[in-house]
């Protein structure tokens, strides 16, 4: 054990003052010390995706960052996407679209997609599927991810 | 999988990173980028640094600047800044071609294209680039500053010549001639995979022959490197398929293979030949 | 009755065949589920795993200040020992933590107690275990060869189960048969890699003493059962809670010694530990799959038509034998099922199970389907050639037709339409127009292939096919209770214990249909054994007719007994009375109740009842069915890129059968999820062991899951074939997806290299082993630039 840095994380607006290890990835400090456990953790070696949150506009593995990297950073997770009761059109869109099954994967889809989306929002069809490739399902086979996010894409372009 | 303890050190300042380094470097210290490929060692605990200098707070070293000459890259600079390109000198289309194939979106979010050269995967796709660009790397350190070309940069399976104390601080590409032409090819059994071999070349047209050929290969071997013997049989030849076909034949001779479980040295040789093949044809599109 | 029907999902139901959106998703959409790492706890735990194969432990050392568990410190603790009554089975108990030796890379020797899961690494890190490292037994050949070290001293040979069946008439057709054609087909081993590896959380209630175990599994019921018998205390003593589970695909369906574990530390420390396996020890020590030897052999007669089958069947079942099912569970599936869906009444079999120095095998979607539909579908390939006739024409010959059927092995087959997906199939994917392009792009030096799959799939079956592998446990009924408490609002507790696959939605709908209120109002509950009836669990294409007839049978008696209530409330005859829209109404009146009202009454006024009617609005079923069989036919195009080895699926199309559907947009999730890893299976995923028994690909980059790039778009289509065998008249389809697979794409694949004139008959199908055959070919059958020696369908 090393000792404990005091650290702010600001996620999805609000902020948690906590104290965590160095080593102590994002993932776990969002998960363990903020209680946000919508962000899943699927691999720890930068892979599988299910981790994937926003930090600063860029959607990213936690699990490969430490948190105390990201102490005056803007974190966004999955607990943040809707606005109140109004579902995030991702969220509605994976709804719709039986984009999901057991649900582990869901945040992180959910959080890549938006995230690459809110950058790049006229992004191909084609460039979809390379980004979506990012990220691990075994579940779905993919079929419906790719149509849920086609679906969120038009309507968040309409917005 | 939780990485060991560590101490992480937090400099503002490239000297002040250089004078950490300097007192943690011996005690297992070490730089701390993009970290896309030191954190998964780490948490499989493959590697254990007592220290992290972590650089991503330190001003200046987000430099990326071309000066008409060489295309300067500073160590926090993230493989996305090259998702469009970042000169108009044909090297931006290149960097642009090659990024795209870099692990995957949110890895190229992150990691740096200094961190990549530091850390020297035989598959990377950066390293490769340096390598058959022949790009400069400058190392800082307390003790002053050391240019290093490329093909005395790499020193086997994620080693290299940097010595203890030396932060890469940034890399310079030398930028292709105007109508320098570049083509590249990587394989891998799945999307954003490391390259099980991966190929960039780059040339001028003189009167319709080739000149000034670089053919780099990479994760093909234990560094990525030039093949003279490729780039032989394609300087004074017009492109197409019988000196690409030539050029493959020859680079598979001429290589050590890498051997793992889904790659023996027969089927490395095999892809070698494609890739070059295929990356000299990239060049034609 | 001759039943196939293109998709239907009419015959004017009004929620059973919709769409419907999933009940499950509101909460998983928003980061709200609840899974089991999700837990707090006070202690938590590293489990330290064998470094070797194989060897006796010397001795573990401990470092200061370190809580650390041995065997020596769990004495009492009960082996896992599952238990089969037939094949020879060699019964051995797997220790909780490896007792004197070790047995495959990863097994838990010692597990270290910390406050945090950094802490519990660090010290785990710094134990030291000093094994006299043995030889390790890796393949399964290797394991039965002459002189190989004995891994149990209760199983001689390392035969651990021993399968044997031949027809009385066998021997006389094989020796009368026109033409004997060979497969040796080679399946390699997988992980099933759920999303959420396993995790467990168990707290200590001081006041009672019990155990709440919360832990990702595909079986609630059976985990406490087994737990409670590995520690030698009441079952009332622990409650097991399966909350959302990420995936499980039968990995989770067997008991994890590491559960048993925690459940034992939290009432040893009296307080909450628990462990979140990471992807590391996923890889390496879960559970493994597959790992198939098979030699298939089929005499025909001289028109192609199958006369008799023989299989040789080896599994390489790892160090131990998984529970309840036992290690017997691939071998002789393999064995029941192999002559799939053709008529063939000759046949014998060999099936072994073999242990070696590897991780234990468990269950994997399709468990074993996908390896002998493999090999009987590449033997068809082969006799195809041998007979110079199209592959589609020898299965035509070929395919059981006639229903009922019963296999040589006496498995009863409903009607299905094994034949008509075939054609569905054949039409949809337009074969003259592939052989034409196939032909166009050979002359280019592009080599595509086409390949397909028939195949049946046993579903929902009960208890009698589980005696029939003589286990002594048979995961077979389900039981539902459904109540309508006193506020008018449905829920169904049900045995079944999903994790994916939408059966909240599906039961909901069921009970809907019967009882007329919007599913969307009915909550189905399951996964606490404090609240759920005892059942089996999600596993074997089972829960929609076996968990769905349960929640027929007792929705009917609530709807029968809705029907009385409205009766004496509405005064009418209960034949006179709909329910719909919640509420009773009197046909052709406007007299109605609402199913609130009529549920109020039914607690709180039941003295109107006169005593005609029980008080309360509660109701059960059971159901126990015999099994019922799903088909489809898959077809794979592939393009086989003949310098690197490297095959894209450009296009994959599946014509199934699974009886009636449901909620269709789930059953296509289901086939969907089932391709995408049945495609891993064919090309990407494998577990690869060296010679010492390490893994080699304990990570998620050298074991290689596909992503959305590796996955084409799926086509479906649909037929429904009714069952009879299933009182919801559905068949399931959890599996069917994942069986097609491997054989469609080999068979597109050696379509592809017909050119070359070579085979391959090995799943996954790398690009280095495809490679490799090319190299030797290309000596001397090279394809001629702009032509093609070897085309021939």
């Amino acid at each position: 054990m090393t000792d404990k840095t005091a650290i702010t994380l600001t996620i999805n607006g609000k902020d948690h003052k906590i104290s965590v290890e160095p080593r102590r990835t994002l993932a776990d400090a969002i998960r363990e010390d903020c209680g946000q456990t919508g962000t899943h953790i699927g691999c720890e070696h930068g892979v599988c995706g299910a981790c994937t949150v926003i930090v600063d506009d860029a959607p990213v593995r936690s699990c490969l960052m430490f948190a105390v990297q990201a102490e005056g950073k803007t974190i966004r997770t999955v607990e943040g996407l809707a606005d109140g009761d109004k579902l995030h059109p991702m969220q509605q869109a994976f709804m719709d679209n039986h984009g999901l099954q057991c649900g582990f994967c869901t945040p992180g889809f959910l959080m890549l997609a938006v995230g690459v989306l809110e950058r790049e929002p006229d992004i191909s069809d084609e460039a979809l599927i390379d980004v979506l490739s990012s990220n691990l399902c075994r579940c779905t086979g993919y079929q419906n991810i790719i149509k849920s996010v086609r679906a969120a894409a038009r309507e968040m372009r309409k917005a | 999988m939780k990485p060991a303890p560590f101490i992480r050190h937090v400099p503002r300042t490239l000297d002040e990173a250089l004078a950490t380094l300097a007192e943690v470097a011996g005690e297992d210290g070490r730089i701390l980028a993009g970290g896309q490929s030191l954190v998964p060692i780490m948490a499989f605990r493959l590697a254990k640094p007592a220290h992290l200098v972590d650089i991503n707070e330190v001003a200046g070293l987000d430099k990326l600047a071309d000066d008409g000459k060489f295309l300067t890259i500073g160590a926090r600079v993230r493989h996305a800044a090259f998702h469009e390109p970042v000169t108009a000198n044909p090297l931006g289309r290149l960097l642009t071609y090659v990024a795209r194939h870099i692990a995957h979106y949110p890895i190229r979010m992150r990691g740096t294209f200094c961190g990549s050269l530091a850390h020297a995967d035989p598959s990377s796709e950066w390293c490769l680039t340096a390598a058959t660009l022949d790009a400069v790397m400058v190392a800082k350190s307390v003790k002053g500053t050391r240019e290093i070309r490329a093909d005395g940069f790499f020193d086997g399976i994620m080693s290299t010549h940097l010595k203890e104390g030396e932060l890469l601080a940034e890399v310079r590409l030398p930028l292709l001639p105007p109508d320098g032409k570049f083509g590249f090819y990587e394989f891998s059994r799945r999307a954003g995979d490391f390259a099980m071999s991966a190929a960039l070349a780059t040339y001028r047209l003189d009167g319709g022959k080739m000149t000034d050929v670089r053919v780099g290969l990479g994760g093909a071997e234990a560094s990525p490197r030039r093949i003279p013997e490729a780039e032989a049989e394609l300087n004074g030849k017009a492109p197409g398929d019988a000196a690409f076909r030539a050029a493959g034949e020859a680079a598979s001779a001429a290589i050590e293979p890498l051997e793992d479980h889904q790659t023996d040295a027969e089927y490395r040789r095999d892809l070698v030949k494609v890739v070059v093949r295929r990356a000299l044809e990239h060049s034609l599109i | 009755m001759s039943a196939h029907t293109k998709g239907s999902g009419g015959d004017g139901l009004k929620w059973v065949g919709r769409s419907i959106r999933r009940l499950e998703d509101p909460a998983l959409v928003q980061g709200r589920g609840r899974f089991t790492a999700d837990l707090p706890a006070a202690h938590w735990v590293r489990f330290v795993r064998s470094p070797n194969a194989a060897g006796k432990i010397r001795g573990i050392t401990a470092p200061d200040g370190a809580v650390v568990i041995t065997a020596a410190d769990i004495a009492g603790v009960k082996k896992i020992t599952p238990m089969l009554h037939k094949f020879n089975y060699k019964p051995v108990g797997q220790p909780i933590l490896a007792e004197g030796e070790v047995r495959f890379v990863g097994e838990a020797v010692a597990a270290v107690v910390a406050a945090t899961e950094e802490d519990a690494e660090d010290f785990a890190d710094l134990v030291e275990i000093d094994i006299e490292d043995a030889p390790a037994l890796v393949d399964g050949r290797a394991a039965i060869a002459d002189g190989a070290p004995q891994l149990h001293a209760g199983v001689p040979g390392n035969v651990i189960v021993k399968g044997e069946f031949k027809t009385p008439g066998f021997d006389d057709v094989w020796t009368g048969a026109a033409k004997i054609i060979r497969c040796e087909a080679r399946s390699n081993r997988q992980n099933a890699t759920p999303m959420e590896a396993r995790a467990a959380h168990a707290a200590y209630d001081s006041a009672t003493g019990r155990i709440t175990l919360h832990c990702t599994t595909q079986m609630p019921h059976l985990v406490r059962t087994a737990i409670a018998d590995c520690l030698g205390i009441p079952e009332s003593d622990l409650r097991v809670i399966a909350p959302d589970v990420g995936g499980g695909f039968g990995q989770k369906m067997s008991l994890c010694p590491e559960y048993v574990l925690i459940a034992w530390l939290a009432r040893h420390l009296q307080s909450s530990v628990a462990w979140t396996e990471d992807r590391r020890e996923n890889l390496i020590a879960s559970f493994h799959s597959r790992d198939q030897y098979i030699t298939l052999e089929g005499a025909f007669d001289a028109n192609a038509k199958l006369l008799a089958l023989r299989a040789n069947v080896l599994a390489n079942t790892g160090a131990y034998s998984c529970f309840p099912t036992s290690c017997g569970m691939e071998p002789l599936m393999a064995m029941a099922e192999m002559p799939g869906p053709y008529d063939v009444q000759q046949y014998e079999c060999l099936a072994r199970a073999v242990v070696t120095n590897t991780c234990t095998m468990g269950a994997y979607r399709g468990v074993s389907r996908p390896s002998i539909t493999f090999t009987l579908e590449r033997l068809m390939d082969k006799a195809a050639k041998a007979f110079a006739i199209d592959p589609l024409d020898i299965r035509r010959k070929n395919l059981i037709t006639q229903f009922p059927y019963k296999s040589a092995i006496g498995l009863e087959y409903d009607e299905a339409s094994y034949r008509e997906t075939m054609e569905t199939a054949v039409e949809a994917i337009n074969v003259p127009a592939f052989r034409a392009r196939q032909q166009l792009a050979r002359d280019k030096g592009e080599y595509l292939g086409i390949g397909f799959a028939t195949f049946s799939e046993r579903t929902g079956y009960g208890s009698p096919a589980f005696a029939a592998r003589g286990m002594a446990i048979t995961p077979g009924w389900e039981t539902v209770h459904i109540s309508v408490d006193p506020s008018g609002f449905v829920e169904a507790r049900i045995g079944s214990s999903p994790h994916g696959q939408g059966l909240r939605t599906t039961l909901a709908q069921i009970i809907a249909e019967e009882i007329g209120v919007p599913p969307q109002t009915i909550k189905v509950v399951h996964g606490d054994t404090d609240t759920a009836p005892y059942g089996w669990g999600t596993f074997a294409s089972r829960s929609l007719v076996i968990s769905g007839g349960a929640t027929l049978i007792a929705a009917r008696k609530v709807r029968a007994k809705l029907l009385k209530i409205a009766g004496h409330m509405l005064e009418a005859a209960e034949t006179d009375i709909v329910l719909e829209d919640g509420k009773a109404k009197v046909a052709g009146t406007d007299r109605e109740v609402t199913v609130a009202a009529m549920a109020r009454e039914a607690y709180t006024q039941t003295h109107r009842f006169k005593g005609e009617i029980e008080p309360g609005l509660t109701e059960s079923g059971t159901y126990d069915p015999p099994g019922t069989f799903s088909n489809a036919c898959h077809v794979a195009i592939v393009r086989l890129d003949v310098e690197t080895g490297h095959v894209k699926v450009e296009r994959y199309l599946v014509a199934e059968d699974a009886g009636r559907i449901i909620n269709p947009m789930i059953a296509d999730g289901q086939v969907h999820g089932g391709v995408a890893q049945g495609i891993g299976n064919a090309l990407l995923e494998e577990i690869i062991y060296d010679e010492s028994g390490a893994i080699l690909t304990a990570n998620l980059a050298d074991f290689m899951p596909p992503t959305a790039h590796e996955i084409p778009p799926i086509e479906l289509h649909h037929m429904e074939t009714p069952s009879t065998q299933s009182i919801t008249r559905a068949k399931g389809l959890g599996e069917g997806g994942t069986i097609g697979p491997p054989a469609a794409i080999v068979n597109a694949i050696n379509d592809a290299l017909t050119p070359f004139n070579v085979e391959i008959d090995t799943i996954p199908a790398t690009p280095q082993r495809i490679r490799a055959l090319l190299r030797n070919a290309t000596n001397s059958a090279r394809p001629r630039a702009g032509g093609d020696p070897g085309a021939t369908t």
